[in-house]
């Protein structure tokens, strides 16, 4: 522990250190601009279409790759770029909000816990012992019961699925930096709770959070795309990228996968690109070698 | 292993699973209209005499927790309620579709340990070329998620190579094995990929370590340093994920039978959430719950059995 800082202050060694990390930092930099160009395509999607995403053409079906239609239609003869495009809202807006209502529900929950301690903090590990037993996707499937198929029983079943994870990282960081002796010289100070939390817990555990969501966001995707599959997700004609491998499915069969293959494939990018921009930045944030 | 480490864990697995029975049976009360409506079928214009008779068989006008209690003990006893959309007891629904549930969860067990391990160990020991080819393969393994494998599965063994059938469970043994080894391939792939990086990361420590530094010296033939002194000390962390890895198994198994039409459990609970057939949602979500936890709780004891430093690590 105290080898750590004392390795960083001499500026030497720092910038070889520096050097080496470089194609890692390659590797993060690469997955922040393929994570931007998604969020870009998240928000202007309907505008950078060529094509309606939900507009048929009979005449025109499983189509290959030409001039219009770059990727080819699928089986009513809708163009598969389009619908890729047009879809990376919806795929990416149900877990950008599981992952913020997860995120600041356990962030809060985590500091909670680690500032009371006792049996307020037994009580919420306890209680998120109990959360973790029970597996994401059944409890989506035993939401999306209650309140019919749509993208309200993935964001509710995930955002408390997601909630053990992020509070338990977040408790453990948050219990050592309140007994740290900056905490309670503060306290001595009579400065007030409110203010030591938003002032500087806060902004201490706010790289730990940022990396949680970061890797957290890829794996909602992920399971957001998985329920959309099973068909209690999002509704056609969305263009959904889970509900459109599961499209596509049927059509497989006859040798037709590019609807499946291509959706599939773009929620493996955006979920690979999630993992490593979190991984760099916990490198960079965090500083661990992981 | 500590008694009062087996029993703060089993106190923990009872727990869990009343709090999660509880969760099952009060998440039909979330509903904005008549509990009831759920387990009609879907029906929109319900009959109020079927109505009225579904709030006696399930207890819905008694207070809240009694009913909770009826239904547990109903279950307990092995009586699930009745779907009114299938037309059947749910625990013939179940009865039918356990098997194939089993087997395919077995099957995709198998194949986690199996491939996990032998791989791991292979890559650990040769080193190399062959190791990082199976640290890139297993890290790709990883990163696809089921249903995409599913489908990336069909395409290459069904269609571009017609070797497997895609649709049912098959008949007889060789029918079952030939029908779910797709399926099971789709399910354990991720599994795989994680079995095989602990088991080579666990080889690597233990070839490093000093007791296999001095039974090398002291003579001992290499392929029994590996046997007795390498392989046996890894097994421990293998054996936690590999334990972990067919929990998630069991969580997923759902995607699988879903997306090559196998039949099975997991499927009859999706289709029933689909048709919001309560009383089978409910039935099918507690076992899945209950055996999901079960085998957690059964790893962590016999990790902690095997190596008792376990339980010290997780006491926080």
């Amino acid at each position: 522990m105290t080898t750590a800082p004392l390795s960083g202050t001499t500026t030497g060694t720092g910038r070889t250190k520096a050097k080496r990390t470089r194609p890692r930092d390659r590797l993060t930099l690469g997955a922040g601009c393929v994570v931007g160009l998604f969020v870009l395509l998240a928000v202007l999607g309907p505008l950078l279409a060529p094509h309606d995403p939900n507009a048929v053409d009979p005449m025109n079906v499983y189509a290959g790759p030409s001039a219009t239609h770059l990727l080819g239609t699928d089986d009513t003869g809708r163009d598969l770029l389009s619908r890729l495009i047009a879809g990376t809202r919806a795929s990416l807006a149900a877990p950008a909000v599981v992952v913020a209502v997860s995120t600041v529900l356990g962030t809060l929950l985590a500091l909670t816990a680690a500032w009371s301690g006792g049996w307020v903090d037994r009580l919420v590990s306890g209680a998120l012992d109990i959360v973790f037993g029970f597996p994401g996707l059944i409890l989506a499937v035993l939401v999306a019961a209650v309140f019919g198929a749509g993208l309200t029983a993935p964001i509710v079943a995930l955002s408390i699925a997601y909630l053990p994870l992020i509070t338990r990282v977040v408790r453990s960081a948050a219990l050592r930096e309140r007994n740290l002796p900056y905490v309670s010289a503060l306290q001595l100070l009579g400065a007030p709770t409110a203010r030591i939390w938003t002032r500087h817990l806060l902004p201490n555990l706010l790289p730990l959070v940022l990396v949680q969501a970061t890797i957290g966001f890829g794996y909602a995707l992920l399971d957001v795309a998985a329920i959309s599959f099973l068909g209690l997700g999002s509704r056609p004609p969305d263009p959904e990228w889970g509900l459109m491998v599961s499209n596509g499915a049927p059509s497989i069969l006859s040798g037709q996968p590019q609807q499946s293959l291509y959706a599939g494939l773009a929620i493996l990018i955006v979920v690979v690109a999630f993992n490593l921009l979190g991984t760099g930045l916990s490198r960079r944030l965090l500083g661990d070698n992981a | 292993m500590s008694p009062r480490f087996a029993a703060t864990r089993l106190a923990m697995l009872v727990v869990t699973v009343l709090v999660s029975s509880l969760a099952i049976h009060g998440a039909m009360f979330l509903t904005p209209g008549d509990p009831a409506t759920l387990l009609v079928g879907g029906s929109r214009n319900p009959d109020p005499a079927v109505l009225a008779q579904i709030h006696r068989a399930y207890h819905l006008d008694d207070p809240f927790l009694q009913g909770y209690w009826h239904w547990l003990g109903d279950c307990l006893r092995g009586d699930f309620g009745k779907s009114l959309v299938y037309r059947d007891s749910v625990a013939d629904l179940i009865g039918d579709r356990a098997g194939t549930t089993l087997a395919l969860v077995l099957y995709a067990s198998v194949l986690v340990l199996a491939a996990g391990t032998v791989i791991g160990t292979v890559a650990a020991l040769r080193g190399g070329r062959t190791e990082t080819l199976a640290t890139t393969v297993t890290a790709g393994a990883m990163a696809v998620p089921t249903f995409v494998m599913a489908v990336l599965l069909i395409w290459l063994f069904a269609v571009k190579l017609p070797w497997f059938p895609v649709y049912g469970s098959g008949e007889g043994f060789t029918g079952t094995l030939t029908h779910l080894t797709l399926p099971a391939a789709a399910l354990a792939m991720t599994w795989i990929g994680y079995v095989a990086q602990v088991t080579r990361t666990a080889v690597r420590a233990e070839m490093r370590s000093e007791h296999v530094e001095t039974a090398r010296s002291r003579g001992v033939p290499e392929r029994t340093v590996i046997r007795r002194h390498v392989l046996h000390n890894a097994s421990g962390p293998v054996f936690a994920v590999s334990g972990v890895g067919i929990a998630g198994i069991i969580a997923t198994a759902a995607v699988a039978e879903q997306a090559f039409g196998t039949g099975g459990l997991g499927a009859l609970m999706i289709e029933a959430a689909a048709k919001q057939d309560m009383a089978v949602v409910q039935a099918v979500s507690l076992i899945f719950v209950v055996v999901f936890v079960l085998i957690n709780t059964a790893v962590d004891l016999i990790s902690t059995a095997l190596d008792p430093r376990a339980a010290q690590k997780e006491a926080r």
